[in-house]
């Protein structure tokens, strides 16, 4: 069994080798439930897509996106953006590192719901929930787990996202890097919020050494470009 | 009040398939016990049990807490070995603080 998974693993990276340059790369967005994934998702859509589409909606009820869903045909293509498009984040950048913002990359994106060991009801119920509505959205959210999990099936790459005002080492993180490790995908770990006081990006990083770890706030649009030139790197 | 705790050694797990390990597991937190394996569970049958408990989850079992030390690389970075993992009911076993060799949690009775 322990063989046949590592032959996988082997073979997936080959494969990957191989012909990863030729398909579109799928690219999931993974965390844990309110790590502002679907911000995230909706920002790429709105920089490369069209300001207008949103993926989903964002907010600060966890287990909002019940289903995986996603966006096809999204090109980053940051040569272009920094020209036809003054973003003042993409050109301030820019201006910082005058290489930067060359790369060109498709990939169709997959805003995931969050990844949970647990689902009470009871805490929809702080939101003003009625208990019926409660218990329908809770049974929606263990769907929405497994469907997040069977997607890493059919996944080339994850940007793990986490609230950089949280504690970064829970277990759910460490499983995702570890099935990712397992498999070969590449991982890009985003520390996310960091427009907000109390926000440690640093703590990621630390706890996380050997990945690379970006600081971004999808909210606010800061340090996109980073981001955007490490997904361009990784997942190419 | 009681709580109760299975301490699972290495030899029995190695001797389950990975159904049967995260059955045995599922089994004995919905039970109401704190599950401790010597060994642990890969990160591949954690996120085996995730899903295994998301298909089981209801009004009265909201799911588990699960904590363990990362697995460790072994011989040329290809064989990944588990550690040691703790497997409790969401209701009872909270973790309150956890770095890379060590775990602490606060389990109440229910
Ligand atoms: N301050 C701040 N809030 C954010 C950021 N990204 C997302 N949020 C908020 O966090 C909450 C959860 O976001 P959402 O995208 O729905 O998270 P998801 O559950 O991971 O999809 C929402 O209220 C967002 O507005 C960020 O960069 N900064
Ligand atoms: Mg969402």
């Amino acid at each position: 069994m322990k063989s046949k998974r590592r032959w996988k693993s082997i073979l997936t990276r080959l494969r990957r080798a191989l012909f990863f340059r030729r398909g579109t790369a799928k690219i999931g967005i993974y965390g844990p439930p309110n790590a502002g994934k679907t911000t995230l998702t909706n920002r790429i859509i709105h920089t490369f897509v069209d300001e207008n589409e949103d993926v989903g909606l964002a907010t600060e009820v966890p287990h909002e996106t019940r289903r995986a869903v996603r966006r096809e045909g999204v090109i980053i293509d940051l040569k272009a953006k920094s020209l036809e498009n003054p973003n003042p984040d993409l050109n301030s950048e820019s201006k910082v590192k005058p290489k930067r913002g060359k790369a060109k990359l498709k990939l169709d994106v997959v805003d995931t719901p969050g990844l949970a060991t647990k689902i009470d009801f009871h805490e929809f119920l702080a939101y003003g929930l009625e208990e019926d509505e409660a218990k329908k959205r809770a049974k929606e959210a263990t769907e929405g787990v497994i469907e997040a999990i069977k997607w890493l099936d059919d996944i080339d790459g994850v940007v793990l996202l986490m609230d950089s005002t949280e504690d970064p080492y829970t277990q759910t993180n460490i499983i995702i890097i570890g099935n990712m490790e397992a498999r070969g995908i590449p991982i890009i770990i985003a520390a996310n919020k960091v427009d907000l006081v109390d926000a440690t990006p640093q703590r990621i990083a630390n706890a996380f050494p050997q990945h690379s770890v970006i600081p971004i706030s999808a909210l606010k649009g800061e340090n996109m470009l980073d981001l955007y030139e490490e997904m361009a790197r990784r997942f190419r | 009040m009681e709580i109760k705790m299975n301490l699972i050694s290495e030899d029995k797990i190695n001797s389950m398939t990975s159904t049967e390990k995260l059955r045995f597991v599922l089994d004995g937190v919905k039970s109401g016990n704190i599950v401790v394996l010597e060994g642990g569970l890969t990160s591949e049958e954690q996120m085996k049990l995730i899903e295994l408990t998301m298909t089981e989850v209801d009004d009265d079992f909201p799911g588990i807490e699960m904590s363990g030390y990362p697995s460790k690389r072994g011989f040329l970075n290809i064989r990944k070995k588990a550690r040691l993992t703790v497997i409790g009911p969401a209701k009872m076993m909270h973790t309150t603080k956890k770095d890379k060799d060590l775990i602490s949690a606060v389990i109440s009775a229910i």
